[in-house]
This record gives C-alpha cells, sequence and structure tokens, in this order.
C-alpha cells in the first residue's frame, strides 16, 4: 500500500502492528494517522450492526476508531486519535468492546496534589495567551493540555501568529513560562502536557489524569488540583451532520481532514467531497487541496455561497447519501438541492453523485463547555451561531476562546489574554492584558447556518451517535413514544452514553429531538455534563491505593509470633486479628474445637491488644459516662469494673464493652475492635455539642496497651506462677476487680473480666512489652493460643451477643434479654425515651434466642431465615427472624446458633424451619434460650 | 470536593470532615416530659430545604472540632447572606 504521507513530511520511523498486519510510521503520529497515512480505511467494526468504521476525528472526541491495545499491555477501548504510536505498538481493531487484561498490571499509577491561583485548562491559543498573562502577575499557576505538544489546534491548522508558525509560537511562549523569575526563583509555573483535566468539582478542585512518558516514574498520574480561579480554554468539538450514510469509512470531520494533513502530513484521501455550514471548511478544503487532495465539489447548504479559493461550490445544495466502495469505505457521494425531494431514490432535479473516496463534514462548532456545565455553569443557546455556549457561571471560572464561542484566531488570542488578566486580578495578582497579536486570517464570507440533520424519507443510516449507532430514525421511536426530555431520550436511545460521552452526538440528538418535537433547541437544552471528560482507566484513580497500600493495616505488638506461629488472620475493621492456630494436618474446624476445649478444660490466651480503649477523664468523666451508658457508672468503685451498653438516642443498641473506674475522676473505657473509632466520636460529638460544661477529656489510648487475655479454669495458677506477688484467690482478687501487678516482670494492669463464661483475666502491659508478656505466657507450657473464631464460639455459647454481628442497629438492650443493663435509676440517658416509643416497647419484637438444629450435626448458616413451617406457602413467605451466629461447640457436643427471631422469648421450645435455598427442605431448629452454657455462671470464679 | 471554612483550622477539603446534619436540634431538655409524637419529632424529622440549612460539620481528620455552616444544599454555597448561620464554633444549641 502506498504511503499518503505529504511529501517533505519526516521524522523517526516507528514500527507498529495492526490487525496482524505491520505498518510504519512516524513518531508524534496517533495511531489513527499512522493508520491513515497506511491507507488504511476500516479501522472497527459497529458493535451492534457490524458496519464498517473509520477514523472520524482527530482526538478525543472521536466516535469509531476504537481499538484494543494488546502490547506492551492490554488496555480496551481506546481511541486510535489518541493513541500515541511508539516502536513495537500491537492493536487491533474492536467492535466497540474490548477485553481486559488476563494478567496484573506490573507500571505503577500514582497521584498528586497541587494548589494555584490561576487553573489554565488547555494550552491552545486562548489558554497559552491566559497563562501567560496570569503567570507574569506573579500568580501561581498551573497550565494543564491534553496533547502532547502545546498549541492547541494550531498544528492542526498551521496559522502563524507573530509572524512564526502556531507551534513555534507556542513553544516560545512556554519557554517565556519556564523563564519568568518569582521571589527568589523561578516562578510558579507549572506546564503538565498530556494532562487532561476530566472533572471540575465544586470550590474550583479539578481532577486530571497525565498519560507520563515512557521512563517516568509512574504510567499515569492523577492531578487534584485546588485552583483559586479556572480559566477554562477547552477550544471547540466540529459539529457532525445527520445525513444516510454519514458512517462510512472516508466520511471525516473537516477540521479532522486538515489536522492530519497539517499536524502530521498524512491525506486521509484523494479526491474529496467537502459539505459544510460554514467558512471554517473552506480552510479546510484549501489545506487539502495545497497538500494534494483533489477537491471534487464543496456543497454549502448556504444559498448565498459564493465560489472561493477555485473550488467549485454549490450553494444551497446538501449531502443526501453515500456509497461504499468493495471495502465498504466511502467511493462516491450524492449532493442534491437544499429542500428537493432528495431523500427519494428517484432523485430530484439537481441530484448529482460524485466520485471520492472522502467526504469532509463541517455542521459548525461545538465550545466545549463539558467542564464549565460540570462546575454548575449553565449553558445559553447563541442563535447566531447555533450553539450551546456558556452562560452564568457558578464558581470563580472564566472561560476563554472558542469554548466561549470566538473563533477567529485573533479573537481568542486576545479573549484568553483578558480572561488570564481577570483571574490573575481575582486572585490578587494585578496583571496587563493589553497586548495585540499579529495573525492572518481569511475574511468571514457568510455568516453560518444551522443544519443538524438532511431530510429523508428514510432516516435508518442517518448516524446520531456513530459509537451507539444511534439513528435519527431511533430518536424519532423516542420521540414516537412520547419522550419529550432529552434525559429520557438519552436514556431510550442509549445516544451519547458511549466511551466518548456525546462529544459529537450530544447536541445533534438534542436537535433532533426539537426538530422532532417541535420545540426550539435552546429551550430543550442538552443532557447534563458529567465527568470524567475522557475515560479514565480504574488503575490511575486507585493509584498507589491498591493491594497493601489500599487500607492502613493495624497489627498488635505481637503480631510477628501470631504469624511465626502458623495463626491464620480475620480482619476486623483495619486490625489484623489471629483467628485460628492450626496445628499440622487440622482444619478449620478440627483447630477451632481443639482451642474451644482447650479454654473450657485448662487454659487458653488470646490477643485482645485490639479492643478499643479511651481514657476518660475530669471532675464530670462519671457524669457523661452516666449518660451514654445505659446503666448506671457513677456508683462503680475505683478498683472495679462494670460492663455497659451504650444505645444511640433512637434506643438501639451501638456500642458494647466495660468501664474500669481508675481513680474518682478517671475511668478506662473499651469498646468492641470496630467501634473504637466511632464511639470516641460519639463522647466527642455529646461532650461538644450539648453538654461544653461538663469538665471531661476523651483519649484514645487503644494503641497504648498490648491486652492477653487468659481464660480457663487453670488460668489462676499461671497468673499466679507469673504473678508471684499477686494474690489471685477470689475473694483478694473478685470477678470484675482490676489490681496493678507485676507480671512477667512487668509492670500491667491485670482486669478480671470473662468473655467465655470460664475464669478469666485480661493482663494488660505497655504495648511494647506485649511480646514479652505473652512469650512467657506460652513458656509455662499450659497455655493454648487461640484465635477469634474460639473467643466467638466461647461467647456465643454463653449468649454474649456481638454487637454489629447480632445486632444491626435495630436492637434495643430488652431485644437482647439484657433489661438488666437499663437503669431503672437514672432519670435520663441516651436512648432512654426511645424505650418507651410504642414500637420500642412491642412484645413481639425480634428477640436474641438460641437455636439447636434437631440434626446435631448440621451447621445452620449465618443469615439464614427462620419460618413457621415446614411447608413453605406460596412467596412472601412470613419470616419470622434470622440466624446471626453459628458453630459447632465443643462443650455441647453440637451445632448451636444465635438468632433473632420476632417474641423469640415466648417461643423457647417450639420448632421453627429454616429454609437454606439448597432445593432441600427447610431444615427444623428448636428455639432455645440464648444462654446454651453454664446459665447458673458457675464457672466463672474457677 | 468541597472546600469547607474550618472556623480553627482554615479551609480544607471536605474528606476530612464529617457531615452532621441539620443544625439547631437540641436534645430536649427533660425527654421524659415529652409526648411520643414530639420525641419522634426530634430523632426522626430533619429540615431538606433547597437552598439554606444550617448545618453541623466535624473535622474529623484535623482539629476534630464541631462547628455550625450554613450551606446552600443548590448551589454548595457557604455562609454568604445567611440571617443565622454563618460559621460558629462550639455549641449549636
Amino acid at each position: 500500500m502506498t504511503s499518503r504521507r505529504r511529501d517533505g513530511h519526516r521524522g523517526e520511523t516507528l514500527r507498529f502492528r495492526f490487525d496482524g498486519r505491520d505498518y510504519e510510521g512516524l513518531r508524534g503520529d496517533t495511531l489513527a494517522a499512522a493508520l491513515l497515512a497506511n491507507g488504511v480505511r476500516t479501522v472497527a467494526t459497529s458493535p451492534g450492526l457490524g458496519r464498517p468504521r473509520g477514523v472520524y476525528a482527530a482526538w478525543t472526541e472521536e466516535p469509531n476508531a476504537i481499538v484494543q491495545v494488546e502490547h506492551p499491555f492490554p488496555e480496551p477501548m481506546l481511541q486510535a486519535t489518541t493513541v500515541e504510536l511508539y516502536d513495537g505498538l500491537v492493536a487491533r481493531g474492536l467492535p466497540g468492546r474490548g477485553v481486559l487484561a488476563d494478567r496484573p498490571d506490573p507500571a505503577r499509577y500514582d497521584a498528586v496534589h497541587a494548589h494555584c491561583d490561576v487553573l489554565v485548562v488547555g494550552a491552545g491559543p486562548a489558554g497559552l495567551a491566559a497563562a501567560s498573562v496570569a503567570a507574569a502577575s506573579g500568580a501561581r499557576v498551573i497550565l494543564a493540555d491534553d496533547r502532547p505538544v502545546a498549541g492547541g489546534s494550531l498544528p492542526d491548522t498551521a496559522e502563524t501568529v507573530d509572524g512564526v508558525s502556531g507551534a513555534v509560537w507556542a513553544s516560545s511562549v512556554l519557554a517565556g513560562l519556564a523563564g519568568l523569575a518569582g521571589p527568589g526563583g523561578p516562578a510558579d509555573v507549572r506546564v503538565l502536557h498530556r494532562t487532561t483535566v476530566f472533572g471540575h468539582y465544586d470550590d474550583n478542585y479539578l481532577v486530571a489524569v497525565e498519560r507520563r512518558e515512557e521512563g517516568a516514574a509512574s504510567r499515569e498520574r492523577i492531578w487534584r488540583i485546588r485552583a483559586r480561579r479556572v480559566v477554562l480554554a477547552t477550544g471547540a468539538h466540529e459539529r457532525p451532520i445527520a445525513f444516510a450514510g454519514n458512517d462510512l469509512p472516508g466520511v471525516m470531520l473537516a477540521g479532522a481532514a486538515r489536522a492530519y494533513a497539517n499536524r502530521y502530513g498524512v491525506l486521509a484521501g484523494r479526491r474529496a467531497v467537502v459539505f459544510t455550514t460554514n467558512d471554517a471548511a473552506y480552510d479546510a478544503a484549501r489545506d487539502l487541496a495545497a497538500a494534494g487532495v483533489e477537491i471534487a465539489a464543496v456543497a454549502d447548504v448556504r444559498r448565498g455561497a459564493p465560489a472561493r479559493d477555485g473550488l467549485e461550490v454549490l450553494a444551497g445544495h446538501v449531502v443526501t447519501g453515500t456509497a461504499g466502495g468493495s471495502d465498504g469505505s466511502v467511493a462516491s457521494v450524492t449532493v442534491a438541492p437544499a429542500g428537493s425531494s432528495a431523500g427519494s431514490s428517484a432523485g430530484g432535479s439537481g441530484r448529482r453523485e460524485i466520485e471520492a473516496d472522502l467526504l469532509l463534514v463541517s455542521g459548525g462548532w461545538n465550545p466545549v463547555a463539558h467542564l464549565f456545565s460540570q462546575s454548575g455553569g449553565e449553558l445559553r443557546y447563541d442563535e447566531a451561531l447555533s450553539a450551546f455556549l456558556p452562560g452564568k457561571s457558578r464558581q470563580a471560572v472564566e472561560v476563554a476562546g472558542a469554548a466561549r464561542g470566538v473563533f477567529t484566531l485573533a479573537g481568542c488570542l486576545e479573549d484568553g489574554a483578558a480572561a488570564g488578566a481577570r483571574a490573575a486580578e481575582a486572585a490578587g495578582f494585578p496583571a496587563a492584558a493589553g497586548r495585540r497579536f499579529d495573525v492572518a486570517e481569511p475574511e468571514p464570507m457568510l455568516p453560518p447556518e444551522a443544519l443538524w440533520l438532511v431530510p429523508a424519507d428514510d432516516y435508518t443510516t442517518h448516524f446520531v451517535d456513530l459509537q451507539r449507532e444511534v439513528t435519527v430514525a431511533g430518536v424519532l421511536r423516542a420521540t414516537g413514544a412520547g419522550l419529550r426530555s432529552v434525559e429520557h431520550v438519552k436514556r431510550y436511545t442509549t445516544a451519547g452514553t458511549a466511551h466518548d460521552q456525546g462529544k459529537l452526538s450530544g447536541v445533534l440528538t438534542s436537535a433532533v429531538v426539537a426538530h422532532a418535537t417541535g420545540v426550539e433547541i435552546g429551550d430543550l437544552g442538552t443532557t447534563t455534563f458529567r465527568a470524567p471528560y475522557v475515560p479514565v482507566s480504574f488503575a490511575a484513580l486507585a493509584g498507589r491505593d491498591r493491594g497493601a497500600l489500599h487500607d492502613p493495616v493495624r497489627v498488635t505488638s505481637l503480631h510477628g509470633w501470631h504469624v511465626a506461629n502458623g495463626a491464620l488472620f480475620e480482619n476486623v475493621g483495619q486490625w489484623k486479628r489471629p483467628w485460628y492456630y492450626p496445628r499440622d494436618g487440622e482444619d478449620m474446624e478440627t483447630a477451632v474445637l481443639r482451642e474451644c476445649r482447650a479454654v473450657r478444660e485448662g487454659a487458653g490466651a488470646l490477643d485482645a491488644s485490639t479492643l478499643g480503649k479511651i481514657d476518660v477523664r475530669g471532675p464530670d468523666a462519671a457524669e457523661l459516662l452516666d449518660r451514654l451508658y445505659t446503666n448506671m457508672m457513677s456508683t462503680l468503685k475505683v478498683g472495679s469494673i462494670r460492663y455497659g451498653v451504650m444505645c444511640r438516642a433512637d434506643g438501639m443498641v451501638f456500642d458494647d464493652g466495660t468501664v474500669i473506674r481508675l481513680a474518682e475522676d478517671r475511668f478506662l473505657v473499651t469498646t468492641t475492635t470496630g467501634n473504637a473509632a466511632p464511639v470516641l466520636d460519639w463522647m466527642e460529638e455529646w461532650l461538644q455539642t450539648e453538654w461544653p460544661s461538663l469538665r471531661v477529656y476523651c483519649t484514645s489510648v487503644t494503641e497504648h496497651w498490648a491486652t492477653v487475655a487468659l481464660a480457663g479454669p487453670g488460668s489462676r495458677a499461671v497468673l499466679a506462677g507469673l504473678a508471684p506477688g499477686l494474690a489471685v484467690d477470689n475473694a483478694s482478687f473478685p470477678f470484675m476487680t482490676w489490681r496493678d501487678a507485676e507480671v512477667a516482670g512487668l509492670a500491667a494492669r491485670v482486669c478480671r473480666i470473662s468473655f467465655s463464661g470460664e475464669l478469666a483475666y485480661e493482663i494488660n502491659v505497655n504495648a511494647w512489652d506485649g511480646l514479652t508478656l505473652w512469650e512467657a505466657v506460652q513458656a509455662t507450657g499450659v497455655v493454648t493460643p487461640y484465635g477469634t473464631e474460639t473467643m466467638h464460639v466461647l461467647r456465643a455459647e454463653k449468649g454474649y451477643p456481638i454487637i454489629g454481628q447480632d445486632t444491626d442497629g435495630t436492637v434495643t438492650p430488652a431485644d437482647l434479654g439484657m433489661d438488666w443493663v437499663v437503669s431503672k435509676k437514672k432519670a435520663d440517658f441516651v436512648g432512654k425515651r426511645s424505650f418507651s416509643r410504642p414500637d420500642t416497647a412491642r412484645p413481639d419484637r425480634k428477640h436474641l434466642v438460641g437455636l439447636l438444629p434437631e440434626d446435631p450435626s448440621l451447621l445452620l448458616p449465618e443469615g439464614a431465615h427462620l419460618v413457621a413451617d415446614a411447608g413453605l406457602p406460596e412467596p412472601p413467605v412470613p419470616v419470622l427472624g434470622h440466624v446471626t451466629s453459628s458453630y459447632r461447640s465443643a462443650a455441647l457436643g453440637r451445632t448451636f446458633a444465635l438468632a433473632l427471631v420476632r417474641g423469640g422469648r415466648d417461643r423457647v421450645g417450639d420448632r421453627l424451619y429454616a429454609p437454606l435455598g439448597d432445593g432441600g427442605d427447610p431444615v427444623p431448629v428448636t428455639v432455645t434460650h440464648h444462654v446454651l452454657y453454664d446459665p447458673e455462671g458457675a464457672r466463672r470464679d474457677g | 470536593m468541597l472546600l469547607i471554612p474550618c472556623p480553627w483550622c482554615g479551609p480544607r477539603d471536605e474528606a476530612e470532615f464529617h457531615y452532621g446534619g441539620q443544625a439547631h436540634v437540641a436534645y430536649p431538655g427533660d425527654p421524659a416530659a415529652l409526648s411520643d409524637e414530639e420525641w419522634a419529632r426530634y430523632l426522626f424529622f430533619r429540615a431538606n430545604p433547597k437552598g439554606r440549612l444550617d448545618e453541623r460539620w466535624s473535622h474529623a481528620a484535623g482539629c476534630r472540632r464541631w462547628f455550625t455552616l450554613t450551606r446552600d444544599t443548590a448551589t454548595n454555597e457557604f455562609g454568604t447572606g445567611s440571617g443565622n448561620g454563618s460559621v460558629t464554633g462550639g455549641v449549636t444549641a
């Protein structure tokens, strides 16, 4: 295949492979440019209809040329128009859907937070002018541009500024920015290339993605930028027109063909027809003709269009259809006078079929108002330009250049400079904008005319959204079904929902809906613009926050020992807790049964360091706790411990734990592992917002302590051996008291607390002494380490609920059978008033009960529903409750469960059924009291 | 992402804050004296205007202080022109 490269356009040769064939391109090409240079016209196929699809645009607005990159790393759904060519690239065209990589991505992605006085988005003529004026004022400036090189459309149009080519002028502006002096060094100006600002959020928080060059420390980088002022110089997208066969390869936006000719030196075809509503296409036609493309004719819908540049101008004409050649791409174009019965196959007078392999389309220009709209700005419809322009802004935003409908080069430069000056001044930096630029521009000919679709009898190949294959016929089906809002039509037809997010199809869809429903497009408006402006990879958004860095991991000071001794771990919040310690050949069930037996029959040790610990201190500490706990804490004696429950104001259990009184004005409160932070927040909220007169400080001390729970009938002897100075007999050291003592030679606070029903101690030492203590306990040789699973089984046998597992925010203390923890003496505490609400006082609320499956080896799944009858009625089946905890018990010699059951305490002894959803019959279970082991509490004193 | 004016730390990213809902919903002085309906109103009923609302925020990842400010729920503008809710620290009784 012969090269379509213009004479004199040279560069480093790069080899690449597309659809299994080898090609060569030049450094600086996009994949689309390189494919066109090699004469590849069909790049992909449409996803549903399988129609051939070529390159339609030249940058991020491309709807058609969707490729999958296979090498160096698989990436689906990329636009060939934005993929920078590199040596060794392997890609293939896609029928709309790609394939995710089947291997981990070895690349690194990262993020930077940045602040500036003025953020300029877009380094075209307006953006460069804005950035240079703002930077010269001394403002901190970030200029973010999505292209590899600055200049915006200047390399596409080959226009000159101040007597030099646009590309040279852009380089000189950047050199000027780099050379600016600030206080004590270079000015604080940052230029980001290949960086697409894709989201504009509240308070000028903008997020961009930078595609970094080969060799950089990361592949892509997310920029999170907070700017005092923003200048949006985002340019404009040329607009397609809906006509029959407007999707064939060879149909291309006029400005795109101009860009391929001027920026990449690539001729997109040999003989072209131009279809336009405005002057811009003439500039494209002139440049293409100069590059060697034969311009067969210009169909200009404007009746007064004069001949120009030696072109054959068909004034008042439209394109009514295309015909594809053997490869499916454009072979001829049919034109006809506008308003004739153009669509009928019979044709009207003046209908002509013109041989051409390229059809250049220009339906006018849509300002890129995406970020402006995302920022909360309102769009208004401009009749003269037949375009939606930025109107009232909600944030500190300036819009400059083509993005606000200024379509001349001189206008963009002056508009950008003025916007840069306004932004800098608003940020507190007086700036001067009054510079004139020397540019040469063609004389304007005629104002543009609005033309959205070419009328026809058959609209089934008038494509509105090329990627989603939405045609005018499809939009008319939507309006015919009664849809009037563009938002509804978008969702009914899917127009605008592809990877390009309707950059070309959005306004066209509005226009077709307006046409069909007989309203003005300005009144109809557009669909809402939402981030991201371009597709962004999840990997980039995740950045370094993946794998081990996804969430902080908290480990106790004993963690190394647990790892070395084969523990498996359970995640509890951010904590890693030992789950169980399997010995050789043990599965989880065997290991847990062994650990449970060891605690019930001898002694076990659990790392309980993760329990939340809050130091509550001050003259009013007891008063605060009285107000927050359901039971009385002020009567607790120094040296003693009380179990307590906290409720929300609605009376539902929020957390539980123990309260240790260290002194008259000082308590140590423990919380569940997962709730340590919420409980501290809860205390602070009440102290700050309701009871600021209370003199109390609350301090998190969770990580100050290592805690070893020593449990089982053998634990007293173990403790006595480790703490010879501590009187451990029951009279000297009764249940629910604490003592300071030396344990294993370490300063320790020992609490007689039990979460298993057995005689038990919690030994607290400085966190850095934790391992010493644990190893001393293990060195006795009689203590079995146990994990959270055994802890859960043992507490469940005793009917102790786990807040958050056996409760779900709809459970009161009474529902848990814990009336005893609710004070009758206190006038008020948080939650008290709610206990007498009619719904909370209902007798048939769900109660915590025990369940014994009739098959003692059957382990009920947690979450299983409970119903009254074995024979399930037709749905909806009345559900009485659900299983909250379920285990095998060594002590009971069988399985058991805890459950929340409607009126459960009145059902003790009843048989219920658990449908397991496995196709079998619901399994029978017997309701029991929730305390299944040692109900008289005989074991806690050893 | 909102830039929230913490009265103690200055403007900071929304991610550092915890939202506390409508402000000036004081805990009743004597809950026992309230009817069930009055208590339910305290528990469950909150304003949901399109427009200015006095809100509680806590600078959870900063100074950890609660404060009240006014936000326009339609535009996310803070504080401006409110009759009763410019930024205040401390108590929101």
